[in-house]
């Protein structure tokens, strides 16, 4: 339907990918050693453990294939200021999760830094490909670690409703099937959370902050709630310093 | 601070929490004043509403001063005295450039638990469940407020707290359930359930200009209150059939309004009640549908049912094939406050209404556990609680 989509990268790199036995295995001994603690933890590893088990028996029944996400959301912004914001890539860490920062090194390319899974620091080299003004942006990293590639398109939404915002971004999983099985595992779905990103660029745009309550007061929490806020810590860009409108007029005018 | 955590199913207490803090650049941080129980908070306490942790603070009724301010805020000053709306808005969204305040788009950081459960998320609440944003509530010392530029509204010293503590929701949601009914001259509304809200259902409804008002509720006190609001009551432990006696007060026609003010913990005896109570004590269901089957049976044909009863999930046994028959319009939703708080507090300035007469208890903080019990079980007469956060408890 897009005239930018990319094609699959049909070339698989496994060379760096621990084997898919190998996932197998360690997620059995995990589960093992889980289950012989007979405590809260250790049902979590236990679980953990199967689940990364599972998780490669299916892979092994697939054909491997790159993870493409996709997710659209409408923003009440016209096309123009949503481009504008976006096309100021250092930008991009305040609503995407997984991003810990965007370095502009000259009007095509940038420098990337994100946390992978088990807060694995991936740095890549990144070039916006193809632009068209309030349209479209492309970008592309041949980043040897971490090939991948994204876009975000911005349509106006009908009956003057603001814009529709697509972004599609498509990599391989840095540690191959065990990071694949991880990213799953900790409930991070590809799209799922590139929809949840979305979200916070809307937030962003539109109030000039990603509402949250980390931080705020409450009574003693359960063993259970404490177990689950480490597994699934909340993960959503916090403010940085000095945050709100005045922040983002100042990014729109950069 | 001293606040009100709940803990589970009929265990609530008083704990020392620390002190909240600005977050975002459009927080507020208030010292509360006073503070309420509200009916919609004895969901939480029996349990039927899904997603809440153990630890949460309660409370959506709440009031008090400025003590610190987020950068961007700039409607308000510290030491500006406010009530705050139980509903939080972003004030940018579609949502609420179409004045759908309780719809916001941008306030509930766990929208997709909302989205997975409804759809579509509504807006952040304070103290109502992680799934509606597990906002720290209001029975506390303090509270942090975001959007704190939308939603508080500043109130003249000159009248006192329980006077307006209710525009932050019973009040307004008691007004939007009358004005759901869309009332013309010669309506008679019907109005289940004498709690808070029904009460001010039931003066909104006559202000609004409905000639008559009917309420039904099964509690002396609570139907004496209604009285004295303008009502003709029916107190349905004297009556065989709610419909029937309807009926026969409105010569065959059928209210032309019909208010739900009751919502999923209705009570009975009737052997639809039976099935109902197994249902949610077997937590097959969150909700006791038995007052929104009756409305929809008891209105008139093209007649409406407003709804401001909370419901929490799925029902089953609704009378669908009257609902689409007799052509009823349903109108429903969390309150769109920042609509009403204004005009109602002008209401309140000229005298037309006291919203201070649904109350029943004063109580301190420390007591609040007392309190959820006694409101629950509708013992000593009590019609509604409001909590100082600052005064000590009596030795018992």
């Amino acid at each position: 339907m897009n005239n930018y989509s990319h094609e699959r990268s049909s070339q698989r790199n496994g060379s760096h990918a621990i084997p898919r036995w190998g996932a197998l295995l360690g997620g059995s001994v995990l589960a093992v050693y889980g289950i012989s603690r007979r405590s809260a933890s250790g049902a979590a590893l236990a679980a953990a453990g199967g689940l990364l088990a599972l998780g490669s028996s299916r892979l092994a029944s697939h054909h491997p294939s790159d993870i493409h996400a996709e997710a659209s959301f409408t923003v009440n912004v016209p096309p123009e200021e949503a481009f504008r914001f976006w096309m100021n890539l250092e930008n991009l860490p305040n609503f995407m999760s997984h991003l810990q920062s965007v370095r502009k090194i000259d009007d095509r390319r940038s420098e990337w830094a994100a946390r992978g899974p088990m807060q694995l620091r991936i740095k890549w080299t990144a070039e916006i490909v193809d632009r068209r003004e309030n349209e479209w942006i492309v970008w592309r990293s041949d980043s040897m670690s971490f090939p991948n590639s994204g876009s975000v398109q911005f349509r106006r939404a009908p009956g003057n409703r603001g814009t529709e915002v697509t972004a599609a971004l498509q990599y391989q999983p840095p540690a191959g099937a065990v990071g694949k099985a991880f990213a799953q595992l900790f409930g991070k779905d590809p799209s799922q959370a590139i929809y949840e990103d979305l979200r916070h660029f809307k937030q962003l745009i539109e109030t000039g902050e990603i509402a949250t309550t980390v931080g705020q007061p409450h009574g003693r929490r359960s063993k259970i709630i404490r177990l689950g806020h480490t597994l699934f810590p909340d993960v959503r860009p916090r403010p940085v310093e000095s945050v709100g409108r005045k922040t983002l007029e100042e990014a729109h005018a950069s | 601070m001293k606040a009100l955590c709940w803990y589970g199913k009929e265990d609530v207490r008083v704990e020392n929490v620390p002190d909240p803090k600005i977050l975002n650049p459009h927080d507020a941080i208030i010292r509360i004043t006073r503070t309420a129980i509200c009916g919609s908070d004895l969901h939480l306490y029996d349990g039927y509403i899904p997603t809440l942790e153990a630890g949460d603070i309660l409370g959506h009724e709440f009031m008090g001063e400025v003590v610190e301010l987020g950068p961007e805020v700039k409607n308000l000053k510290v030491g500006d005295r406010v009530v705050v709306p139980f509903t939080i808005a972003c004030g940018k969204c579609f949502f609420c450039e179409q004045q759908l305040w309780s719809l916001c788009d941008n306030t509930n950081p766990n929208a997709w638990i909302a989205e997975s459960l409804m759809g579509y998320s509504p807006s952040g609440l304070y103290g109502y469940s992680h799934m509606t944003g597990g906002y720290a509530g209001g029975q506390a010392q303090y509270a942090r407020v975001p959007f704190a530029n939308i939603g508080p509204i500043k109130v003249p010293d000159g009248i006192p707290d329980d006077k307006v503590l209710f525009l932050s929701d019973i009040f307004p949601t008691g007004w939007m359930a009358a004005e759901n009914c869309n009332i013309h001259q010669g309506d008679v509304v019907a109005i289940w359930g004498c709690g808070p809200v029904g009460q001010f259902a039931i003066r909104s409804a006559k202000l609004l200009g409905a000639e008559r008002v009917i309420a039904i509720d099964m509690v002396p006190e609570r139907l004496r209150l209604a009285e004295e609001g303008g009502a003709e009551v029916i107190n349905r432990h004297e009556v065989d059939n709610v419909l029937t006696v309807l009926r026969d007060m409105t010569a065959n026609r059928g209210a032309d309004s019909c208010i739900d003010a009751v919502g999923l913990e209705a009570s009975g005896h009737s052997l639809p009640y039976v099935y109902d109570d197994l249902k949610q004590k077997m937590r097959v269901s969150f909700d006791r549908p038995q007052v929104l089957r009756e409305v929809i049976m008891a209105v008139r044909k093209g007649g409406t049912v407003s709804v401001p009863g909370v419901y929490g999930g799925f029902v089953d046994k609704i009378p669908m094939g009257a609902y689409m028959n007799k052509g009823v319009t349903m109108r429903t939703g969390q309150t769109h406050m920042m609509r009403y708080m204004k005009p109602l507090l002008e209401r309140i300035e000229q005298g037309q209404i006291d919203p201070s007469v649904v109350i029943s208890h004063v109580l301190p903080l420390e007591e609040a556990p007392r309190g959820y019990k006694m409101f629950r079980d509708k013992q000593d007469h009590c019609t509604k609680v409001v909590l100082d956060p600052w005064a000590t408890a009596k030795a018992a």
